[in-house]
């Protein structure tokens, strides 16, 4: 029960989204931005046991000629660097989505029982199953995440025909409950048998290495479905901010957003979840200090998280390769590491505000 | 005033509504019948007549060592622990004014686990190593969470952030030992984590037992003190209560309380969380804590889930941990649909 996440707030009302010199910063802000998550993912490709310079890294993916150091590149690097920008968009995305369905600043894609759901699968698949490759964990995992989500929010919706789907704060309640009973029994059956747990606690860490070639390619279309569903609800996020009835004042239609939304956390998170374990913090942090950089506009949120989730999860990851060399950390185990400070000096700094 | 009356002691006061006690009876009621069935269960069967025999001295040795030294310092746990979980959570979800407002939120737990996994590293194994451990990380962690979150006084959204932070931070402290250490040393750390009344003996019972009736006897001060803060700090340092003095207090109570039961348990989920909720929805009080309520809840809660833990499954014992967590989850659960099916 660590993430408990909590508070229900209203944000404060979106600004008009007119073109203003605000506007031209953001944009010049989230060129800053992709210009970091261009450095990061060269970082990537560079960095590692072998350190590579950069016109070795060039000349490997454009010309590769076999040799050792261009084999690195080709198989492990870039795969790597691929499934963590793939990642990183999707967990990005999926927090600040989430963030905006419950209304709540410090809500994490794990609260839909997205992890829980997940990890419960790949549990049962291993304990029950006997499955012993991650490859063969892909599907499970994606399933159990996928169905964790659903259920929660059909147990949120408690039967009420779903007009305006569950509200912010049940949903939030619901998906603490179901995530600790998941994890639970999760917990016990990993601790009954010694090889289910051996299995557990590496899949548990969360990484974007070692991962089966192509495993980026295989949830890109579940990302992009769940990306395109995230664009379309953008906009009625905005209008959902300022409350139910204002949203429906406006002709929104609250329940369908909802919805909507849901689908797009379930696809992106269970995709991410699937293919690298449960990485935390990312879709908590992100999309959280990203609020003020950009202000309470949920486009803007999602566009900077888009960008910006990935360059960390890279960079992550390139520090985990660095700190204990030859050896390297995961990369679910160095995200909190580097991101916690920061959102405690963002949490302290004269900026922090009650969100 | 219809239904309420006031129990005064020197110049503490306190509201309570008829209902509020009629449920704590009860509440009482059912756990005696709990506890005096939990001691009649188990491989060594016995009847309420073998319990009479013990307590009036008349009993054979047999039975004796049964009631006294088996199962008696396990029960005896089950209630206290539950009891003093349950006030911890129910002074933290009023500190933050949220009702998920755990110990856990300010990194305790997680503080507590990596105490463990430090102590394990260092090549320690007993029981009181792991113990001091995880008090030591707790309270620490408990601590740098305060002074972190300390800025011209603590407010609870700040707190939960920076808990949040640091539980994450230290989680993955925890991950990566799991991740490194032999599967035997990971097991052990994963097996604590999980929370177990099994290897409760005596002295644990009594070390906690000093630790809690200690906070017994601050918590109608506690009590009087909360219903003031839940009015808002302005209106709380009108009537003349010191907030932070007494935020800083009420934050050592619950982590006090909590201590105790992670030190000799190791961290069980959910009551904290679970326990106050409960009492509050069978009280029917608003949104008012109620101490005795919840930790009446909290000791019948863990007391069931213990005894589930060991007889649910034959020839399996659980961590009583893992229990709670389904319990108080699915109870959480069924909660919250039955209430939005009504209030449609």
């Amino acid at each position: 029960m660590s993430q408990v996440l909590t508070k229900t707030t209203e944000p404060p009302p979106a600004p008009p989204p007119r073109p203003s010199r605000r506007g031209t910063h953001r944009l010049l802000g989230l060129g800053v931005a992709l210009g970091v998550l261009s450095v990061a993912v060269l970082l990537s490709v560079a960095v590692g046991s072998a350190m590579l310079p950069l016109d070795v890294v060039w000349q490997a993916l454009t010309h590769p000629d076999g040799s050792a150091s261009h084999a690195t590149v080709g198989d492990a690097r870039v795969d790597r660097t691929l499934l963590g920008i793939v990642v990183g968009v999707s967990l990005g995305v999926a927090g600040a989505l989430i963030q905006a369905l419950t209304r709540n600043p410090l809500a994490d894609p794990g609260v839909l029982g997205v992890n829980a759901g997940a990890g419960f699968a790949v549990t049962l698949a291993v304990a029950v199953f006997g499955v012993t490759r991650i490859e063969q964990y892909l599907p499970f995992a994606f399933a159990g995440a996928v169905a964790g989500s659903a259920l929660v929010y059909l147990a949120a919706s408690g039967g009420r025909g779903g007009r305006g789907g569950p509200s912010p704060l049940r949903l939030t309640l619901v998906g603490v409950a179901f995530t600790a009973v998941l994890a639970g029994i999760s917990q016990t059956l990993a601790l009954i048998d010694t090889e289910t747990f051996d299995r557990m606690r590496f899949w548990g860490a969360g990484t974007i290495t070692d991962r089966p070639t192509g495993t980026a390619g295989d949830i890109v279309p579940f990302v992009l479905a769940g990306l395109v569903v995230a664009l379309c609800c953008a906009r009625p996020l905005n209008a959902i901010a300022l409350g139910d009835d204002a949203a429906r004042a406006v002709g929104l239609r609250v329940g369908a957003t909802r919805c909507g939304v849901v689908i797009a956390v379930a696809l992106l998170c269970g995709a991410a979840t699937a293919a690298a374990g449960p990485l935390m913090f990312v879709g908590l942090m992100v999309p959280h200090a990203v609020r003020w950089l950009t202000g309470p506009d949920w486009r803007w949120i999602l566009a900077y998280s888009a960008v910006l989730a990935p360059a960390i999860v890279l960079a992550a990851d390139v520090l985990g390769r660095l700190i204990v060399m030859p050896a390297e950390l995961p990369v679910g185990v160095m995200m909190p590491l580097i991101g916690a400070p920061v959102l405690i000096l963002l949490v302290r700094g004269s900026r922090a505000r009650e969100l | 005033m219809n239904g309420v009356f006031v129990l005064r002691a020197g110049t503490l006061s306190l509201k309570v509504t008829r209902r509020a006690v009629a449920v704590c009876a009860v509440l009482a009621l059912a756990l005696v019948a709990l506890a005096l069935w939990a001691f009649t269960l188990g491989s060594y069967p016995l009847t309420l007549t073998d319990l009479a025999a013990v307590a009036s001295g008349t009993a054979g040795t047999g039975v004796r060592t049964v009631v006294l030294e088996w199962r008696a310092p396990r029960i005896v746990a089950a209630v206290l622990f539950g009891a003093a979980l349950a006030v911890g959570g129910a002074v933290f979800q009023a500190l933050t004014r949220n009702p998920l407002g755990s110990p856990d939120v300010i990194g305790f737990t997680t503080g507590s686990y990596t105490g463990v996994v430090l102590t394990l590293l260092a090549g320690a194994s007993s029981y009181a190593a792991l113990a001091a451990g995880a008090l030591a990380g707790g309270l620490l962690t408990a601590l740098t969470v305060y002074l972190l979150a300390f800025r011209r006084g603590v407010r609870g959204f700040r707190l939960i952030i920076v808990g949040i932070a640091v539980g994450a931070l230290l989680s993955s402290v925890n991950t990566w030992f799991s991740v490194k250490a032999d599967v035997d040393t990971a097991l052990r750390a994963a097996v604590w984590g999980a929370g177990s009344l099994s290897a409760i003996g005596r002295p644990a019972v009594l070390m906690a037992s000093a630790l809690l009736a200690a906070v017994a006897l601050a918590a109608p001060v506690a009590q009087h003190r909360l219903r003031r803060l839940e009015l808002g700090d302005e209106t709380a340092t009108t009537m003349g209560v010191p907030v932070e003095r007494t935020k800083l207090l009420l934050v050592v109570l619950g982590v006090a309380a909590t201590a105790a039961v992670t030190a000799a348990a190791g961290p069980i989920a959910f009551v904290a969380l679970a326990a106050p909720q409960i009492a509050r929805r069978l009280t029917g009080r608003g949104t008012s804590v109620d101490l005795a309520g919840s930790a009446l809840v909290g000791a019948l809660l863990l007391l069931g889930a213990d005894i589930a833990a060991q007889h649910a499954v034959p020839g399996v014992v659980l961590p009583t941990g893992a229990v709670t967590v389904c319990v108080g989850g699915a109870y959480l659960l069924v909660l919250l649909v039955r209430e939005s099916r009504r209030g449609r």
